[in-house]
């Protein structure tokens, strides 16, 4: 009898009713997704034989294609890659300072950090290379800055989140012992957040490693660009050779970045 | 870098002791970043000159355009579709993928494999498995959306492994203990403990697919990028505007509904 009149429920009608609403505008999301997308069915009735066709134009891969144009190329990524991280450590630096709301107490600054951070993030890099195509002509400039203005808003975030954690004692004795600003935030901020600033740019400099590789697609330089020429030219046997080269370097990346982090933190 | 007390009472060590290792780190940083500026052919010369370029580009972005706003609307809700089918199926593989993945339920057998498939699908940028779709399936949004599929099965179905084997085993003896079949110890005692962060995981992998989406259009892939792509091209830079603010006002909403999403099922 007791355990009628006392039933625990998991959730409140409220908190029931949301997950409810959720349930209901995701399903209703993905029909509507599903009846309106423009698909062309013919296109699909061939793609087994595309993809058989594909994999007999890309194998035996031409491998002379590497010395000839992916090498130097891939070099110039993994600089673009290099020198768009370390740039946009510099550029983020300040920007996550200023969204810290511990750091700097006047929301309006945070708020506008926050928005600078947020139309970094939400500009493709492909977007940045067109626009700094644009302005700074192809080439491989254009791929750095493109890349640093991207990772701005990650790095930018993720600071400004590790700033928000920091412990406030050190702060507060070094605030009582009449430290200048400066002082503050490099020997009681910049100790606590120091790792997770490394960590954070060698998680960006693996992602544009992955980023930059796609960049000369639209003329931003990099490998991107020999991987444009072969496939402007239908040449699927040299896309092959450059597809297994990014291949090869992404999951060295992933080896290098996976060996730093454990060796420092 | 310096800011050390003059003279530290004697006897006492100085508590901010210089360290060369780390000096000489920024130092290499900074030798880099000159050797590879010189590399890419990043002079002071071309920034200003492109300076100047950049004050002409950004003088034809302004005003903004408004005058195809029916091509926007086309290309945004495209763009949210592919985004939204995309996650749906990525979400649905990566259940399978994720948990075959996990190394504390499954045999090494099962796992490796799995994890072969996911680095797989990690490990090519989103525009660049996009080309090989659109070869295969021709141009449009059903190229976009399996691209995104991929990267969101690599996503999704890695963390996902990540957080299975981060479980409790207790809860998983004990339903086994009850005599349940392998389903029943998946639902009763693995998907309780990792659902919260699957839906976080989810919810951030909308916000990306959102973000891809808006990108696959420059191979083909449809969407907001074929829009973009083209008013580029048309040098129409005022509609481009339009397009980049429209995306990022999108991406500032389902930002937001994400966050409301992770707060209701957490």
């Amino acid at each position: 009898m007791i355990a009628d009149q006392r039933r625990w429920e998991r959730f409140t009608p409220r908190e029931r009713l949301l997950r409810f609403t959720f349930y209901l505008v995701a399903v209703a999301a993905f029909v509507v997704s599903v009846q309106t997308v423009e698909v062309i069915p013919e296109f699909l009735y061939d793609a087994p034989e595309q993809v058989v066709d594909l994999f007999a134009r890309m194998w035996p891969m031409d491998l002379k294609y590497y010395p000839k144009a992916v090498h130097a190329a891939l070099i110039e990524t993994l600089h673009i890659a290099t020198l768009g991280t370390i740039l946009s450590l510099g550029l983020a630096l300040p920007v996550g300072i200023l969204a810290a709301r511990n750091v700097v107490p006047v929301t309006a600054i945070n708020q506008f950090a926050k928005l600078v951070l947020v139309s970094s993030r939400s500009v493709n890099s492909l977007v940045w290379a067109l626009l700094f195509v644009a302005v700074f002509g192809p080439g491989a400039l254009a791929g750095t800055l493109a890349i640093a203005f991207r990772s701005i808003g990650f790095v930018g975030k993720l600071f400004g989140e590790a700033l928000e954690e920091a412990n406030r004692g050190p702060v507060e004795a070094l605030t009582a012992a009449g430290a200048p600003w400066p002082s503050v935030f490099l020997k009681a901020y910049w100790p606590q957040v120091q790792p997770a600033f490394w960590s954070i740019a060698l998680f960006r400099w693996d992602i544009n490693i992955r980023e930059s590789a796609v960049l000369g697609l639209v003329g931003a330089g990099g490998i991107g660009v020999a991987l444009d020429t072969a496939l402007t030219l239908l040449y699927w046997d040299q896309v092959a050779v450059v597809l297994a080269t990014i291949f090869a370097v992404v999951i060295l990346a992933e080896i290098i970045v996976t060996t730093i982090r454990s060796r420092i933190i | 870098m310096s800011i050390v007390p003059a003279a530290p009472a004697a006897g006492r060590p100085n508590p901010f002791p210089v360290s060369w290792t780390t000096r000489a780190a920024w130092l290499g940083l900074a030798i880099y970043s000159v050797y590879a500026a010189s590399l890419l052919d990043v002079t002071w010369e071309r920034f200003v000159f492109g300076l100047g370029n950049g004050a002409r580009f950004i003088g034809r972005m302004l005003p903004p355009a408004f005058t195809h706003m029916d091509l926007l609307w086309k290309g945004l809700a495209e763009s949210l579709e592919i985004a939204i089918i995309a996650t749906v199926f990525g979400i649905v593989l990566s259940l399978p993928v994720g948990l075959a993945a996990s190394r504390n339920l499954m045999p090494i057998w099962v796992s490796w494999p799995a994890r072969a498939f996911i680095a797989l699908c990690r490990s090519f940028h989103p525009v660049i498995v996009a080309i090989l779709f659109v070869k295969a399936v021709g141009f449009g949004a059903i190229a976009g959306i399996l691209a995104l599929i991929v990267a969101s099965v690599g996503f999704i179905a890695k963390l996902f492994a990540e957080a299975i084997e981060e479980i409790s085993l207790k809860q998983v003896e004990a339903v086994r203990a009850t005599g349940a079949s392998f389903m029943n110890v998946i639902f009763m005692a693995v998907v309780p403990q990792v659902l919260a962060r699957f839906t976080g995981f989810a919810t951030y992998q909308l916000d990306s697919n959102l973000r891809n989406s808006t990108m696959v259009g420059i191979v083909g892939g449809g969407g907001i990028g074929s829009t973009l792509f083209t008013a580029f091209q048309k040098f129409d830079y005022d509609f481009v505007l339009t397009i980049l603010l429209a995306i990022i006002a999108i991406i500032f909403v389902g930002e937001i509904l994400a966050g409301w999403v992770r707060k209701t099922f957490q």
